[in-house]
């Protein structure tokens, strides 16, 4: 098996053009998938036309001074943004492509907050042309003006919870300038509970005095559960995360890269094992070889060895790669290799098997793509996204193929996040199938 | 019906008497309901050329690959192993990106060759390719791609060298060199097998030739044997064969 190792890597020592496209391409998809990851999305241009006076950015709710200018700063932070001078100036850049959108703060949004008779508005204008980058600059000044509503909502909610207690509980109160003095409803009923004491037990007075004392016994009762009330107003959706599937969560960053290299591992080693095998029946060796020179088990096993080798060397060069864009484990390397060289080995296996179809080389590496492709994609359907019968069945299929494990194998390899037994199992059991199918096929073909 | 030449009737047919090299007996290979190959059976002996001849179709191919050990007969036997046969297909069986000797040296390994080295070294100056040993074969001629490929099959000094139409791709220098080369191997008595569609050619270098006929042998024996049995001498051995085949309705 060895010579035949040996005439593999020089054959491809002598397929440039192979061997370039074999390394270039997960170099190039490690790189964007490490660009797309660590680098934010550039900031979009926008103009600002701030009209709130100097000074007047500090509203004052309930006894406390907030500066909104804070929200307005974390906006601009989301955004490039050119300040401009008038209405006018703000829609001509627009109209100009000089910037993406405008952005017109008026001078009594401050007024309209602290009275809080009428909603504050701010205005957006903004270019359609480009309708991808308008649509980010109105989802991030959206975002950026629902967090400040929401921290103002806070803030009221805050104010508005303090008068209650007040009214409730009674203490002091301080407005424009002068103090005063609540009783509150607590209070009250103490100070009625005494007077009704003074009178007759039958009198009107004490049945009058005893409904003012339930009133306000009533009211106070009512109003403790308005803490709760307020706080339902102040914030009507939250957001309870609960994990319902897998032992944990996968990062984002975690998924991206198994995926990318998932996607490099499938096409190396599929190309590979193919073509190395297509090869043998292309340049007519093949019969030669099986004729007493070398068993069809051991041809295989040796294509299904080398591409599965050269393809987790790859693999793992690529995760070394990516590790300088984005933050991987490296105590974890070892089950990054187990991972790479299961998943390399079923792909391997289907590779052979689709090598041991094909007849030359071109056809192999066309079956390899046109397979492999929908598969990957099949395994990428989220659930939800289809009905669940179809979904049920992507599922199936998917099942029936290395990508789905091996994404399974590489995303739990890195983060831990679930279990790395169960596709390395399924890997190998595939890759034995697979390895059955093409030693099959060579029987049959061959 | 069957006519089989007795041994040593034919045409200078060497070693006469001596025991066979390789012997077939009762060999047959279907591919679904039809018979490529029915009930054959041959010897060759040391130093002797066998042309197998025949219509396209007749199975001529089928029946080298199987005594060569490449395609698995239905039935009947060989009697020699596939390792202990050199083998020559249609088709050059080379690796295009590797060197002449790098190909026989890859080969000479899987052969397990004694000495590597001197197999490779007898073979290139066998084949007068000793100057384009560091040439990758893709850069080779159809003729000496062809040098190479019946030098790979002569790598393991096998007693029987079988070649699936080997001159078809040559021209007739090419063609002539792959005779004299051929010669040479009979001389050192290796016995030599070969499947062809040119009787010309079967006529002028066989010792004896086997004519298949829809994948059944109707004639064993030397060329001018064949001419006395159809009556046609004087006519060449092509008329001959022609009439042979046209009498036995194929």
């Amino acid at each position: 098996m060895r010579w035949l190792l040996l005439k593999d890597l020089q054959i491809l020592r002598r397929s440039p053009l192979l061997v370039a496209l074999l390394v270039i391409y997960p170099i190039v998809v490690s790189v964007l998938i490490g660009l797309a990851l660590s680098r934010a999305p550039e900031k979009p241009r926008v103009a600002i036309l701030n009209q709130v006076p100097a000074g007047g950015e500090i509203i004052s709710l309930g006894g406390e001074e907030v500066n909104t200018a804070r929200y307005s700063e974390e906006l601009f932070e989301a955004v490039d943004p050119v300040r401009v001078g008038s209405r006018e100036e703000a829609m001509e850049l627009v109209r100009e492509g000089e910037v993406l959108g405008a952005l017109i703060i008026p001078a009594d949004i401050t007024t309209k907050l602290q009275i809080g008779l009428e909603p504050a508005t701010v205005e957006v204008l903004y270019n359609a042309e480009e309708p991808v980058k308008a649509q980010f600059v109105q989802d991030t000044i959206k975002s950026q003006v629902q967090d400040a509503n929401a921290a103002l909502t806070r803030k009221f909610t805050d104010v508005a919870l303090d008068y209650l207690d007040l009214v409730v509980s009674g203490g002091d109160f301080s407005f424009l300038g002068r103090s005063f003095n609540v009783l509150g409803l607590g209070p009250a009923e103490q100070v009625l509970r005494q007077a009704r004491a003074k009178v007759p037990p039958n009198s009107p007075e004490a049945r009058q005095i005893q409904q003012v004392i339930d009133f306000g016994r009533l009211a106070r009762q009512n109003l403790d559960l308005s803490d709760e009330v307020l706080s339902s107003v102040g914030e009507p959706i939250r957001v309870d995360a609960r994990v319902v599937e897998g032992a944990g969560s996968t990062a984002l960053s975690s998924f991206a890269v198994a995926l990318a290299v998932t996607v490099s591992l499938m096409f190396v080693t599929l190309l590979l094992a193919a073509g190395t095998l297509a090869l043998e029946r292309e340049e007519n060796a093949f019969r030669r070889l099986v004729r007493g020179l070398v068993s069809r088990t051991t041809l295989l096993a040796e294509k299904v060895g080398l591409a599965a080798a050269c393809s987790s060397v790859v693999a793992l060069l690529m995760l070394c790669g990516l590790a300088l864009f984005v933050e991987l484990d490296w105590a974890r390397f070892p089950l990054w290799a187990a991972a790479a060289v299961a998943g390399a080995l079923g792909f391997a296996a289907m590779g052979a098997a689709i090598g041991a179809l094909a007849r030359e080389v071109r056809a192999a590496s066309l079956l390899a793509f046109m397979v492999s492709l929908p598969i990957a994609f099949l395994a990428l359907v989220p659930s939800g996204a289809v009905s669940s019968g179809l979904y049920d069945a992507t599922q199936v299929i998917s099942a029936l193929f290395p990508f789905d494990p091996a994404l399974a194998a590489l995303v739990a390899a890195l983060d831990g996040s679930s279990d790395l037994l169960a596709p390395l199992v399924h890997l190998l059991v595939l890759a034995l199938a697979f390895a059955t199918a093409a030693r099959l096929g060579l029987r049959r073909f061959g | 019906m069957t006519q089989s030449a007795r041994p040593g009737t034919g045409v200078s047919a060497p070693g006469a008497g001596a025991a066979p090299v390789l012997e077939a007996r009762g060999v047959s290979k279907r591919y679904g309901a039809r018979h490529a190959v029915r009930q054959v059976s041959l010897a060759a002996r040391p130093g002797e050329l066998l042309a197998i001849i025949g219509p396209n179709g007749a199975g001529k191919t089928t029946l080298l690959s199987i005594l060569a050990g490449e395609t698995r007969a239905d039935g009947g036997t060989v009697s020699r192993r596939p390792e202990e046969i050199g083998w020559v297909p249609q088709q050059p069986a080379l690796y295009g990106r590797l060197t002449v000797a790098e190909n026989l040296r890859l080969f000479a390994r899987l052969e397990r060759c004694a000495d590597v080295g001197a197999a490779v070294e007898r073979m290139l100056a066998q084949t007068g390719l000793g100057d384009r040993a560091g040439d990758r074969v893709e850069t080779l001629s159809g003729g000496n791609r062809q040098r190479v490929n019946v030098a790979i099959g002569l790598l393991s000094e096998p007693q029987v060298l079988l070649l699936d139409e080997p001159s078809t791709a040559l021209d007739p220098g090419q063609r002539e060199r792959l005779w004299e080369f051929l010669r040479g191997l009979l001389a050192g008595g290796t016995a030599v097998v070969y499947s062809t569609h040119n009787v010309q050619e079967a006529e002028r270098h066989a010792h004896r030739v086997v004519v298949l006929a829809d994948g059944e042998v109707v004639y064993v024996g030397s060329p001018r044997e064949l001419e006395d049995v159809v009556g046609a001498s004087g006519l060449g051995f092509e008329t001959a064969f022609v009439e042979f085949l046209r009498r036995r309705g194929h």
